[in-house]
């Protein structure tokens, strides 16, 4: 379970997240719904303590962010942004080398990375070098990275961009099965489908503050809309829909 | 500790399997430089002796106009070839052919038969080194010649013909192979600590602003591991290729400079593994510094390429200060000692020569190098917790 209270981050003059207050549940897909800028990258950078907040907390099972961050990080697979790999390694070599910072002993890391590889569809290029990876090979292989130590948590920072139709199915499979057993998956995106296609609840930013949380149902009931794209718009207090894809 | 050490295997395995790495910190550096200076310490030593000896050429137009000048001019090593053309033609002769031509005007018999000033023409590109050359041995034998036919004038008219030298001066060479190369062999500490910094340049480049760019930074800074262990590891990993590269260079330096001659460069020891490993151990201390400093820099640079422009800019401030220890002759003094990489240098020339230096400056070289280094890389593990680091 992931929570924050009351998240503040500045840099400089701008206050990129002003106080947000969020619950991301065991078992559910949460989704951060929001235009571009709005504060999600980092909420969940805070989250996953790569930024220090300026101000509130946050927990991830109840191991601060703050006060522990080496705890939390234990109990988190992270997908950031842009994920990038090492290009002289092999897509298992680059799973292999964060299973052995997480600390795994070298034959479950290898067990480990091999189902992975089965999961997520990779033999066919997993001893290869990450050099001349896809779009969506290099997703798969970070994928498997932020889960080789299997984290009960898992955050992933607009995992579907630029991704093929192919790469976003498997996607979302594998998260599909990772709520399935139990794990809390928060995940962020400024594309309306996304969310309504995968998440269980929904958390509205914008200008670095909360709007609205809820099962998407709830916010399109709360807002009056026929879709969810409509609530959002409303919510968020947007002119057109244009500028949220 | 274990983290540093996952950190380290990784970066260095990575870096071996980079081929443009690998070939810039043990290719270019280690094999290249001393094969370099060993054929400049090889044409320092032996050029010295052979201006003198070795034989000229030089094309002359119309040689039969002057037959004992010739003759005297073959007796001091000219080799002459009679070549054909006009004085009109003779610039552009020289000019197509880069080589001076002496042209003999017709009237220099009768000159010099009447006693008047007979003049030679001696065409030549004077900004080509090897034509000055010609020029200026061509001109001191015709010098030579011109003061003799003068004291034989003389003596034809009862003169004493010693009135024209009344000062002799006499120029003694006393230079050796050894001083010769003495320029050349200050180069040789300079190259071997500067291809050891450049050993670790590329790892060090790589794991801070390379891993930035390819924005692996981030999910690396996602492990439940310290952030100053991760750049101790990178660090290690930046001193492990230098250590390589040192050790090859030392060795290739061995190989060469003993195929040159040792004697020769006034090194009195054997450098056999024993003196390898010396200056190995002497520059050791300098290793951290170096991979601190360049992790340091490249962790302040926004990209890849401006990192490949800074550092090695930045390597040049304490490598700068062995070129001028060896163009002002410095002799090796505590103050002096108390400088790293100068104190490395005179340790390294200390041994080639084997002239040990006392044990307080090895020391006070090692203490001096090991200390800045050390916080340094202290430094270098605070910034990485800076969050200014992801850019």
């Amino acid at each position: 379970m992931i929570e924050a209270r009351a998240l503040v981050k500045r840099f400089g003059s701008v206050t990129a997240v002003d106080g947000v207050t969020l619950c991301a549940p065991d078992a559910r897909i949460t989704g951060l719904l929001g235009p571009n800028g709005a504060g999600k990258s980092t909420t969940l950078r805070m989250l996953y303590t790569v930024l220090a907040p300026d101000g509130g907390e946050a927990w991830i099972d109840g191991a601060s962010v703050v006060r522990e961050p080496i705890e939390a990080r234990r109990r988190m697979g992270v997908l950031p942004h842009g994920a990038g790999l090492y290009p002289n390694l092999t897509a298992r070599e680059n799973i292999l080398y964060f299973a052995s910072l997480h600390g795994l002993p070298r034959g479950e890391a290898r067990a480990r990375a091999r189902q992975l590889i089965g999961q997520l569809e990779m033999e066919e290029f997993a001893d290869r070098a990450a050099k001349g990876f896809s779009q969506g090979q290099r997703l798969k292989t970070a994928l498997a990275r932020a889960l080789i130590h299997r984290p009960r948590n898992v955050l992933l920072d607009e995992p579907t961009n630029g991704l093929d139709v192919m790469a976003v199915r498997t996607l979302r499979r594998l998260l599909r099965q990772l709520r399935e057993q139990g794990h809390c998956i928060l995940l962020s995106s400024h594309v309306m489908q996304e969310v309504t296609a995968l998440c269980d609840a929904v958390i509205v930013i914008a200008h670095g503050r909360v709007i609205a949380m809820g099962a998407p149902d709830e916010l399109r009931a709360r807002a009056g809309a026929e879709s969810l794209e409509e609530a959002f718009v409303r919510l968020i207090g947007l002119e057109g829909p244009e500028s949220l894809s | 500790m274990n983290a540093i050490w996952r950190v380290f295997r990784k970066e260095f395995r990575e870096n071996l399997r980079d081929r443009r790495s690998l070939i810039a910190s043990l290719v270019i550096g280690p094999l290249l430089m001393p094969g370099l200076l060993a054929a400049a310490l090889s044409i320092a030593i032996h050029h010295g002796g052979r201006e003198s000896r070795h034989p000229v050429r030089l094309a002359v137009a119309h040689s039969r106009r002057a037959p004992n000048l010739l003759a005297f001019l073959r007796q001091f090593e000219v080799r002459l070839e009679p070549v054909k053309t006009s004085r009109a033609a003779a610039r552009h002769w020289v000019r197509s052919r880069h080589e001076p031509l002496l042209y003999v005007p017709r009237d220099f018999g009768a000159r010099l038969a009447a006693g008047r000033p007979a003049s030679l023409r001696l065409y030549a590109d004077e900004s080509d080194r090897a034509s000055q050359e010609v020029v200026g041995r061509v001109g001191r034998v015709i010098g030579l010649y011109g003061g003799a036919v003068a004291r034989l004038r003389l003596m034809a008219r009862g003169l004493d013909p010693l009135l024209l030298t009344p000062i002799v001066v006499h120029p003694i060479d006393i230079s050796t192979p050894q001083s010769r190369s003495v320029l050349a062999l200050g180069m040789l500490s300079y190259v071997i600590l500067l291809t050891m910094l450049m050993g670790g340049l590329y790892v060090a480049i790589d794991a801070t602003a390379g891993e930035r760019e390819r924005g692996s930074l981030e999910p690396l800074l996602t492990v439940p591991v310290e952030r100053e262990q991760l750049v101790y590891g990178k660090m290690l990993a930046a001193s492990a290729m230098m250590l390589l590269s040192l050790t090859l260079t030392v060795t290739a330096f061995a190989l060469t400079l003993t195929h040159v001659g040792l004697d020769r460069l006034g090194m009195s020891v054997k450098f056999d593994a024993g003196v390898v490993a010396t200056i190995v151990l002497y520059s050791l201390p300098l290793i951290p510094l170096g991979a601190a400093l360049m992790t340091l820099v490249a962790s302040f640079t926004r990209s890849y390429r401006e990192a490949q422009t800074y550092v090695p800019l930045v390597l040049l401030i304490p490598t700068l200060p062995l070129m001028f220890a060896s163009i002002l002759g410095l002799r090796p003094s505590p103050a002096l000692m108390a400088v790293p990489f100068l104190g490395q240098h005179f340790l390294i020339m200390s041994v080639l020569r084997g002239q040990p230096l006392p044990a307080v400056y090895a020391a006070l070289s090692v203490g001096v190098s090991l200390l800045p280094g050390v916080a340094l890389v202290w430094l270098a593990g605070r910034l990485y917790r800076r969050e200014g680091l992801l850019g």
